[in-house]
């Protein structure tokens, strides 16, 4: 009786701890190797055959397609430089240059991927669109109301995932430490 | 009361199995992975065009809304796959995934370095059936051996502004995936 009774005790707390681990892992999108370059993260194993097993896990769940690295890199980021959370009401600046690259995106997110709805259907900026200074630098206004130059529309959405993706890049599997790679800065403007 | 520390101790430990083999059996079990989203829109050995995303209108999350995407849903178990697509003006990638989402293989069309991307897409036993003769030819002959029989070639076309989307697309109608089976 006691031997049946431990053992179920022993197969709940496996069962309670062992699944209630993995649903933790995979909500917190747990996974190794990333690249931080300021407040921009990347994955670049990802995009790869030895992609790890919980950001496997996390891929098959949300079903997304992470970018091959033969095609670019896809840096994602949830917070300003100051590590305050995105929040769709405030207005935030994306200053400066990009890792070389022929072509890159920054695209803004809802937290599940999906896109936000805006009054302009503007949903992100190529690089051939952006109006640039003269030395090449630009910067991308992120704000829920609209504003001269390059403005991207937050929809007033409380939550939102920045994310900027270099096409045909020397970016990725052998930038280990990102050291070289120079991303944008991002800063909180004004916030009601 | 050590008893039952050691109870508890073991499933502690039968806890960290249960764990990392739910991690590692979850991508054969979830049904919501994108070969499975796509199972509707696209048949199979097609090439198919994903509707633009939109906020209403996901199918896949994170995907880039600058690029016309289209996907080719394959099975090779009869016969390997020719993949032809031209490409655009700005830029064109060529994905592979296997069927649980992996990347395995991506191409740009810089690196393919044509005016028409062309592809071989075979299992490894296809491969080694392969004639000797044919083998040889092969160098300039693009050869992708995918780990899983079923998969997903992803097509994309980047359309810099919104008004050159529609070239993006047109570019996409242009691109095969069809059986190619050898003799």
């Amino acid at each position: 009786m006691r031997l049946v009774l431990g053992s179920l005790f022993a197969f709940l707390v496996a069962a309670g701890l062992g699944l209630g681990l993995t649903w933790l892992a995979l909500s917190k999108g747990i996974a190794f190797g990333g690249v931080t370059v300021g407040a921009w993260t990347a994955w670049p194993k990802v995009g790869t055959s030895y992609i790890d097993p919980y950001a496997r896990a996390s891929v098959a769940r949300t079903g997304q397609l992470p970018i091959g690295s033969g095609d670019g890199i896809a840096f994602f980021a949830r917070a300003d430089d100051e590590a305050r959370l995105f929040d769709g009401r405030c207005d935030v600046a994306v200053r400066g240059t990009t890792p070389p690259a022929r072509f890159w995106t920054l695209t803004l997110h809802a937290p599940d991927g999906r896109l936000v709805a805006n009054s302009v259907n503007r949903y992100g900026f190529t690089s051939q669109e952006i109006v640039r200074r003269a030395d090449g630098s630009f910067e991308i206004v992120i704000a829920p109301r609209a504003r001269p130059g390059n403005w991207l529309p937050t929809g007033g959405v409380e939550r939102y995932v920045l994310v900027m993706r270099l096409y045909d890049t020397p970016v990725g599997v052998a930038t280990r430490t990102g050291g070289e790679a120079l991303m944008p800065s991002i800063m909180r403007e004004t916030c009601p | 009361m050590i008893r039952l520390v050691l109870w508890l101790l073991g499933g502690v430990l039968l806890g960290g199995v249960v764990h990392l083999a739910s991690v590692l059996l979850l991508p054969r079990t979830a049904s919501q992975d994108a070969y499975s989203r796509l199972e509707a829109i696209s048949p199979i050995n097609t090439v198919a065009a994903l509707p633009a995303p939109s906020p209403e209108n996901d199918i896949l999350p994170f995907m880039d809304p600058a690029f016309a995407v289209a996907v080719c849903r394959y099975d090779l178990t009869t016969a390997p796959l020719k993949l032809t697509t031209p490409v655009g003006q700005a830029y064109t990638s060529v994905s592979f995934y296997t069927r649980f989402g992996v990347a395995y293989y991506a191409i740009n069309d810089r690196a393919a370095g044509r005016r028409i991307i062309e592809l071989d897409l075979m299992t490894p036993e296809q491969r080694s059936e392969l004639p000797e003769d044919e083998d040889v030819t092969a160098a300039d002959r693009l050869i992708v051996e995918s780990p899983t029989p079923t998969g997903l070639v992803v097509l994309r076309v980047l359309g810099p502004e919104p008004s050159a989307m529609a070239v993006a697309r047109g570019v996409l109608a242009a691109a095969r995936c069809r059986p190619n089976p050898q003799q």
